[in-house]
């Protein structure tokens, strides 16, 4: 318990900005939460890191650290922290979002900010909803689910997020769970140690709106949902695939090396002010 | 790499976008993030030959929201950035263009107009986008824009864009048109001396007494940048004087205050208007962009002619020049706002004018220049 107290003392603007928005059995603070942990375990200053959020539940995150923080437009948060980094490479760069804001509204610069592979550490917080204006369909809601903009059910397929994401070319791509909360910590260690464009993938809940639109039960039992149904990537490959169907993969999913924007442009950087002083 | 500069005489011989790409660096820009458009591509083409040996950034984005997204961050790292782009682009901006106003971050976006509504017409010149530029963004906000004429202008505008964002904390606009843009003159350029570049306040504080938004009578707080040990929070939300965001009515109402009165309270700074043989003149044409250079050949066919009229160029479009404009509405029987558009400024002139002289329009919106003839001849008729 010391130990948390020294955390929240040190980390949180426990002072400033108290309480916070999220409804009780959110799981935003676990994820919270664990990216602390991860920041503390690997020793980075408060003041060379940026905390990027774009719009929506996840957004108010940014809030609540004390970071240099950002609280950007929707779905744009990815392009403000790539001129953050751009600009300063110095600085560690995090960028969190929702599944609305990174995939409907920013589902461009998602996929061009993994392909570029600049140096960002993305998280994405799925709770499969829009959870701030009160539980409309996202591109991450699950076909035949409900939300308040179905008639009846979503008619829609949903982004698998990480899928997605080791398409685009990102070169760490993991997917965790809020029930799974010490995985989740070594996850973001992983990922803020990792150079180019990461992206962490985070199963949660909304039991405000996605819970009981879906009557799923409370926020206990929406974890439980993620502990019986998350398998992690290693076991997940000796199973035959008719166990796997409706399941997740949980763990490192891709860790790969490619030529990052950053390097690239020093290179260019350095030949061109060769040139420059040749004439 | 051929285009690298090297100023070995203070004569040009340059282009309208190459012109804005120079002022832009001369006046400390090291960060530029755009996406191709025309008119206004040649000047992601020169950011991105230049920008490495200069050890400034370069990135082409995927679209134009993500370009101003870029500059934003950039430049709350610290950096002066710009971004250009043309009518579709400059709408895409404008929801990144209110979080730059409200969040206070200095950057400079360039507009090269050409004819619309949406694909329009890509490669006429147009001035349609005047009132987008003021009012564009959702939201009652202040806002600076400026237009060149000349490629002079375009070093000097660009140059003098970055001065007043720095200084005023404050997204400036730069209203080119197709014709400014595309022409090739030879500059001079004044000595530096005569131009200095303004640099943003940074805070002195202790970081533990540093409140972010907090201005001390001023109407501009000091910034610092991400990195630099004072931790803050930035946000599009409305907030308070520690940047959190509030609704608190005496909060929201002091901060909107003070957004507005950054600018209005600097009028007379930011005012800049070019004039040219008012003194006697009875008909004052009042004109901006590429249309100020027909309408300078106008007045010198004109005054050739034994006719007594005169030139009031605006390079500040906004906040209103009205000083300049109500002096003109004194002097002379008839004010002349030639535009190509259906009349953006024109209305301007006859809000300010009010009743005292006539305001003439002439509008042309077919996607080629107004002629110093047809200016002529609207002076004549009436």
């Amino acid at each position: 318990m010391k130990d948390i107290t020294k955390l929240i003392h040190h980390y949180l603007r426990h002072d400033k900005k108290f309480p916070h928005v999220w409804c009780p059995g959110c799981g935003n603070g676990i994820v919270l939460g664990a990216l602390i942990r991860a920041i503390d375990h690997l020793e980075y200053s408060k003041d060379e890191i940026v905390l990027v959020s774009g719009i929506g539940c996840s957004g108010r995150m940014s809030v609540y650290v004390d970071f240099n923080t950002l609280h950007t437009t929707h779905g744009r948060a990815l392009t403000f922290a790539t001129g953050v980094k751009l600009a300063n490479p110095k600085l560690k760069v995090i960028v969190i979002m929702g599944d609305g804001d990174a995939l409907a509204i920013g589902g461009n610069h998602f996929i061009h900010a993994a392909r570029r592979n600049i140096d960002l550490t993305t998280l994405i917080i799925n709770n499969s909803i829009y959870g701030m204006t009160g539980g409309q369909h996202s591109p991450a809601t699950p076909y035949g689910k409900m939300a308040t903009t179905t008639a009846l059910y979503n008619i829609e397929r949903a982004f698998n997020i990480s899928e997605l994401a080791v398409t685009a070319g990102a070169v760490f791509v993991a997917r965790g769970t809020v029930y799974h909360a010490e995985m989740l910590h070594k996850l973001m260690e992983k990922a803020l140690q990792k150079k180019g464009f990461s992206l962490t993938e985070i199963i949660t809940h909304c039991p405000t709106f996605f819970g009981r639109k879906n009557k799923m039960g409370s926020a206990v039992e929406m974890m439980e949902w993620q502990r019986d149904f998350a398998v992690p990537v290693e076991k997940a490959g000796k199973l035959p695939p008719e166990q796997m169907e409706e399941k997740f993969t949980i763990g490192v999913l891709v860790d790969k090396e490619a030529p990052g924007f950053l390097e690239e442009y020093e290179k260019v950087k350095t030949k061109a002010k060769r040139i420059h002083q040749q004439g | 790499m051929k285009n690298v500069t090297r100023h070995k005489s203070p004569k040009f011989f340059w282009q309208g976008n190459e012109a804005i790409v120079e002022g832009a660096l001369a006046a400390g820009c090291r960060f530029y993030a755009g996406y191709p458009i025309t008119p206004a591509t040649e000047i992601l083409e020169w950011m991105a030959q230049k920008m490495p040996a200069l050890d400034g950034a370069f990135i082409q984005m995927e679209d134009e929201i993500a370009s101003l997204g870029a500059v934003i961050g950039a430049s709350l790292a610290g950096v002066k950035a710009m971004t250009a782009t043309s009518g579709p682009g400059f709408s895409l901006m404008q929801e990144n263009l209110g979080f730059a106003c409200v969040a206070e971050v200095p950057c400079v976006i360039v507009n090269v107009m050409r004819g619309g509504p949406s694909t329009g017409l890509p490669t006429g010149p147009a001035q349609g986008d005047v009132l987008q530029a003021r009012w564009g963004t959702h939201g009652d906000h202040p806002i600076i824009v400026l237009a060149p004429s000349t490629t002079l202008d375009c070093y000097l505008v660009t140059r003098q864009a970055f001065n007043f964002s720095e200084k005023y904390r404050t997204p400036v606009i730069i209203l080119s048109d197709e014709v400014v843009s595309h022409t090739r003159e030879v500059v001079t350029l004044p000595s530096k001396d005569d131009f200095p570049v303004i640099d943003r306040t940074r805070p002195t504080v202790p970081p533990e007494w540093f409140i972010p938004f907090e201005t001390q009578g001023r109407l501009i707080p000091p910034m610092s940048a991400f990195g630099d040990g004072y931790r803050y929070h930035v946000t599009g939300l409305v907030h308070d004087v520690r940047g959190f965001p509030t609704i608190r009515p005496d909060e929201v109402h002091a901060f909107q205050r003070r957004m507005q009165q950054k600018i209005s309270e600097h009028y007379t700074d930011i005012h800049w208007v070019e004039p040219y043989y008012l003194e006697d003149a009875e008909q004052i044409i009042i004109a901006y962009g590429s249309v100020a250079r027909s309408a300078l050949h106008a007045v010198r066919l004109g005054r050739e002619m034994g006719k007594k009229i005169g030139l009031l160029k605006l390079l500040t479009l906004f906040p209103f020049p009205r000083a300049a404009i109500e002096k003109a509405s004194l002097s002379c029987q008839d004010l002349l706002v030639p535009e190509m558009n259906w009349g953006q400024i024109s209305r301007e002139v006859k809000r300010v004018n009010r009743g005292r002289c006539r305001v003439l329009t002439l509008n042309k919106f077919d996607g080629t220049i107004i002629t110093p003839q047809e200016i002529l001849k609207k002076l004549s008729q009436n």
